[in-house]
Order: structure tokens, then sequence, then C-alpha cells
């Protein structure tokens, strides 16, 4: 299934493409997608850990970039 | 601008006079006192970057070396170590500047496009129980009647019940004169009203609405990656780490080769600041998110990155002729019998009767057109078994009796007598022809014709001047009489009649062997029919832009406007794009490379390593700003 996020206040497009990876090694995850310029982050996930991997991705998030907040769409 | 630029900014600048007085002191002053010096510079280092080296120790916890506040950091604490104070002040002061104006440039491009996108409506007025209530408009359900007023925006897409008004298409096409439409005309959500209050019914929900589509399209456009972004993504991958290492090597190797481990450490931290990827990774984004808003200002819609590349690339062109380069807006312009006998039964009216008839369950628009000029009710009692046969016609049962309408292959296949007239008419007629026939007698043939648009013939004229373009194709179901006299009209030279669906397909898979191996091939189609060949095509363009659901789901590119000239358009917006994405690269990783080659052999110094990074940064993101701008170009009608 697919899962909409946005990423408010990611500024640096570098860290959007760390972002990107890092997720991506999340249990679970088939792909992700994070847009620099829309700030958007798509994820593609198994059904059934989907509750996990989304606590998960907003843990890493915050490690790798303590200034995003990660807003559900 | 957000409130935490607000605060590096405010905190930069202070920093800047801290350093400015630092400058000053040893510029002026005779005999530098090197602890007031290192006062000064560390006093104005650590009210910029206090934040830096914060997310940096914060950063090393969490085992991220690479990380740019890392690497930042240890550039900026090392060159303390070797007393190069102005310098270490220096980098976090540029690297910050850098850092504000790339923060700057992101939003207000961000801005430019949120504001271009604003035609989502807040509020729609449904009238229920005969009063006007003010809803959101995903309340409103099919059939119920919405009022607009002037000013407002056209909340879902509906029909005319009450009134007339003119619309502005503007934000949706990019079209600046303003739409006259009346009682029992169609109103685009997201259009706003100009002069009158209308009454009409709506015809889809608000998701389905074409606002919805075009805002859900532009959120998710420029999530299609450019290869050019994809490539510069895995190059910063590896360029951080190896320059690092390469620095690490440098600071240790040499030092205790030669013994003079001051210079080389010098030069390795100059490495470090120019390790930082940053410059080339938000430039590249952020052309083609502006590319991709200046193509959207003009009513071009493209879905991604990726798209805009290809176009800069186009190599041959196909297009549909129907409802491309044609309005598809068909007429009956002829009525001719196969017997010009007076006491025949049969009259243009009975002839017109009997295409109607076999015609009414098609949306094609030639049955649409033969529907029209009917103009009367279909009593579908009358008719019953019809089969559409693609590429020929259709036959049914009228009254017990069997009604054959198509082109000249379905009288050839079932094998009926015309006396000549298939021929005949083949040769006189330029409009796209239905031949009747009923209980297997040849009856006689309707012309339909369609009307080429305006901007057609310039549209061509502009494709071939692009010097990518080698080649135009034209397809088209019609008779070869329909596609040659409409190619010449154009100045088209390639072209392709009598094709079926299916054989579109076969002819675009034949061209794409016949491109080049960088080249694109584009296929401009109103998305009816062409689904197959929009996808199949490198780049599928739709033209029939609003309201069409099938064109905005299909196509890679929409044309709003149903401008064909926008084609070459988009192809120059392309290109520009692709050519500002690729100096950025260019110029970004040349640079990095040239300083550090000039850093390790000791003539590059610290402040050039800045310019390498801070400098080419601020550089890119200017030249990656003007593809937002891209001018409008009058296109000459």
């Amino acid at each position: 299934m697919k899962k909409k996020y946005i990423l408010e206040d990611l500024d640096c497009a570098n860290c959007a493409a760390k972002i990107e990876r890092e997720v991506a090694k999340i249990e679970g995850v088939i792909s992700s997608k994070v847009t620099f310029m829309t700030q958007a982050m798509e994820l593609e996930v198994e059904e059934e850990k989907a509750g996990e991997i989304e606590k998960a991705a907003i843990k890493l998030i915050s490690k790798l970039e303590p200034d995003v907040t990660v807003i559900k769409k | 601008m957000s409130n935490k630029l607000k605060k590096r900014i405010k905190r930069t600048t202070v920093g800047a006079m801290v350093f400015a007085a630092g400058m000053l002191y040893i510029l002026l002053s005779h005999d530098v006192d090197n602890n007031t010096e290192l006062i000064l510079f560390l006093g104005a280092y650590l009210i910029m970057g206090e934040d830096i080296i914060r997310t940096a120790a914060k950063n090393i916890g969490h085992g991220q070396l690479f990380d740019e506040n890392f690497l930042m950091s240890v550039a900026t604490i090392g060159a303390f170590f070797v007393g190069s104070y102005p310098e270490a002040a220096a980098v976090m002061l540029f690297y910050q500047i850098g850092e504000c104006f790339q923060s700057y440039a992101v939003n207000k491009s961000r801005k430019s496009i949120s504001d271009l996108m604003d035609i989502r409506p807040d509020h729609a007025n449904v009238i229920r129980d005969g009063i006007p209530v003010q809803v959101s408009p995903e309340e409103v359900k099919i059939g119920e009647i919405i009022q607009v007023k002037p000013g407002e925006k056209v909340p879902l897409d509906a029909v005319i019940t009450k009134g007339s008004t003119s619309l502005n298409t503007m934000a949706l096409t990019g079209e600046s004169i303003p739409l006259d439409i009346q009682e029992g005309g169609q109103i685009i959500s997201g259009c706003v009203n100009l002069t009158g209050v209308i009454e009409a019914q709506v015809q889809r929900e608000f998701g389905e609405s074409t606002v919805s589509k075009i805002l859900n399209l532009m959120e998710t456009s420029s999530s299609k990656k450019a290869n050019v972004e994809n490539f510069i993504t895995r190059f910063s991958r590896y360029y951080t780490p190896i320059v690092v290492f390469a620095a690490l090597f440098l600071a240790v190797i040499p030092s205790i080769l030669t013994g003079k481990p001051d210079v080389w450490i010098y030069r390795a931290l100059s490495f470090l600041v120019i390790s930082c990827p940053c410059a080339f990774v938000v430039s590249v984004p952020l052309t083609f998110f502006g590319g991709i808003g200046a193509a959207g200002r003009e009513g071009i819609l493209v879905k991604g990155g990726n798209y805009l590349e290809a176009l800069a690339h186009a190599e041959i062109v196909v297009m549909d002729k129907t409802g491309t380069l044609t309005q598809g807006v068909f007429s009956v312009t002829k009525i001719k019998l196969a017997s010009q006998d007076l006491s025949s039964d049969m009259t243009s009216e009975k002839l017109l009767e009997l295409a109607a008839y076999a015609e009414s369950q098609s949306s094609h628009p030639i049955s649409l057109s033969i529907l029209k000029a009917f103009h009367q009710e279909i009593d579908s009692s009358r008719i019953s078994d019809i089969h559409e046969l693609a590429g020929f016609g259709v036959s049914a049962l009228l009254d017990g009796k069997e009604v054959l309408a198509g082109n000249d292959k379905l009288i050839r296949e079932k094998q009926i007598a015309d006396h000549g007239m298939l021929e005949r008419c083949g040769k006189e007629e330029s409009g796209t022809v239905v031949h009747i026939a009923i209980d297997g007698n040849y009856c006689g043939y309707l012309v339909i014709s369609d009307t080429v648009r305006a901007d057609s013939a310039a549209a061509v004229k502009e494709l071939y001047q692009q010097q990518s373009v080698k080649k135009i194709v034209m397809l088209t179901g019609d008779g070869k009489a329909v596609a040659e006299h409409i190619a010449a009209e154009l100045g088209i030279k390639d072209f392709y009649a009598g094709l079926l669906p299916e054989d579109k397909v076969n002819q675009v898979e034949r061209l794409l062997q016949e491109k080049t191996k960088k080249g694109k091939l584009l296929f401009v189609g109103d998305g009816i029919n062409d689904a197959p060949v929009l996808a199949r095509a490198d780049v599928g363009i739709a033209m029939g832009g609003i309201g069409s659901d099938a064109a905005i789901e299909a196509a890679d590119v929409v044309i709003m406007d149903d401008q064909p000239s926008k084609i070459s358009r988009a192809i120059d917006i392309a290109k520009k794009t692709v050519m500002i994405a690729g100096e950025n690269t260019a110029f970004a990783i040349a640079v990095k490379l040239v300083v550090l080659c000039l850093a390790a052999v000791g003539i590059a110094t610290m402040w050039a390593a800045i310019f390498a990074d801070v400098g080419v940064t601020f550089l890119a993101v200017l030249n990656a700003m003007r593809a937002l701008h891209l001018q409008k170009k009058k296109i000459p009608v």
C-alpha cells in the first residue's frame, strides 16, 4: 500500500536523498521516494506492517534531520 | 520567510559584524595580538555556527560521519587549531550565507509554484430548498444545482442551467482571453467566473472534478526524477566519502613523510570544506521544478522531470490528426444518394436517419456529428443488435433490416455492389465518408468534415525548426484523400492514413526502431482511443485538455488549451531547463575538482575552498532560478 507524508522544513536537498535512502532500509518498506522541492515523501509498504513502519520512519527521520516534522497526509 | 530562516539570518548578520571587526583589526593593527584575534574570530564563529556544531555533535552519536554539519565543524575547528582563525570564521560565515540563500531560493520557488496552483475552490454555493447554501465543494453531490457569482471560482465541473457569463481559464490553460459561455455550456472547476451570476448542474463530484485532478497531478509532478537528478544524487553519495578519505590521507601520510604537519593539515581542511555536495544536489531539482513551473504557467502540465528531459531530446514527433491537428468537431457537410431516381423511396432525410440510428450508441465524434445533424429523438425500440466493427463502422438491425454504416472497407468486406460510387467518392471527397447500406443494398454516403485548428500549421512549422526534431509523422484512421489534403495544408511530409487503432501502435513501434538511441519519440493525441499509443511513446502528450479525464491520466504531458503550438513551446522550455541543469552540474563538479587539485598541491588556499563550496552553490542556485522565469514567447497565429 502507498502512504504519503509531508516533510515540513525539509530544506536541504542532500538530506532528502539521505532520508529516501535510509527509510528504504526499514523492514517492510518496498520503495521510498522523497521529493525535495515538494517536501513530499511517498512510501510503498507491506500492508500488515504499515503501523510499525510509520513509527520507525518518523523516529528515523527525527534522528537524521531533527528539524523536519513528519505530517501524515 | 520561515522563523527558522529569520533567526539564522539574524545570527549570521551579528556574526558577520564581529567577523568584520576581526578583519579590520588584523588589517589595521601593526602589532596583532594573537589572543585578541582568536577571541574576535572565535566569538564570530560561535555566534554563527553554534547550531551547526550542536547538530554535528548530535549526529556523531548517530554515527553519521558524512553529514555536512559534521564536515563543516571538523574543517573549521581544525582551522582554529592550525592557527587560521580568519579562515575558520569565514568558512562558517559563508557557509551560513550560502544556506540562507539556498533556503530563500527554494522557498521562493516553492511559493511561486503554489501560487500558480492556487486554483482550489474553498466553497460552493449549492441551492437546497431554493436557497443557496455555502458548503465545502466535497459535500456537493452529482445533479445538485450550484450558483457561481462573479469573482468566485467554479467549484465543480458542471453544466450551466441558467444565465451566461465569461470565464477566466488562465490558471488552467494559460489563456488570457476569457471564455464566453451560455446556458447548456460546460464549466470547468478551477476557472474564475468573471461577469454573470450563473446556476449550473453538477456533473462530477469534487474528487473527480478537473481541479482535483490537476492539483493531484501538480503535487506529484516532480516525483518522477530526471536522469541528471538521479545521477547527481548517486554522485554525491560517493563524492563526499571519497573527498573525506582523501583529506584524511593528505593529513597523515605527507605529514609523516615531509615532517610538516601544519601545511598538510591546512590542505586537508580545505578538502573538507569542498566536500559538501550541496551546490549540485540542490540546484538540479530546483532547476527542474522551475522548468515544470514555467511550463505550467503556459498551460502545459508536465508530469515529471524525466519527461522534461525526454522532451528536450525530441526527435520524432508523431501526431494524431483528429482532435489534435484538427478540432475534432465534425459536421455533416454533404449527403449523396446512390440512386438519383426521384421515384426511389430513398431520400437524403431517410439516409441520414439510417446513419443516425446505426451510430446512435457510439460516442465517436463522427457519430455525434451525425446525430446532431439528424436532430431528432432516437426511438431505441426500433434498433437492436448494434455491433461496432473497429476500423470499419457499425452494423445494426433497424426495424428488422440490417443497416451497415462505415467506411469503404466495410462495403468491400461485405461485398456490396456499389455501382462504382466508392471509387468516385474516394477521388472527390476530402472529408470523412460514411457509407450506408441496407439489407445488402448500397444507398449512398454522408461526408463529414473536420476543421483544422488555427495554429496547427504554425505548430508544424515550429516543430520542423526545432533542431533535434528530424521527422514529423501524422497518423489517422481516415482515408488517404483526407489525410493527404490535411498534410499538404499543414506542411507535414510523412503521414499514414487508414489506420486501425492497433495499426497506430504498430506504426509507433516501427518509428521507435527508426530513431537514434538518444532521441525520443513524442506522440501527440487527444486521449480518446489512443491510450495504448500514449503509453508506448517515450513522451505521450495529450491534447483536448480540460475536462478530458482520459487525457489527463494516460499522458505524460497535458496541453490544457488544445493549442498544438504548445508542443514546440514545451520542447523549448525543456531544452532550456536541461541546459541549465547541465551547466550547473558541469560547473559545480569542474570547479570543485579544480580547487581540490589546487588545494592538494598547495596553490589554492582555504579562501578558494570557500568559493568552491559557497560561491558555486550561490551561482548554481541563481542559474537554476532562471528556469522558473523562462520568458513567455509570443506565438504568432
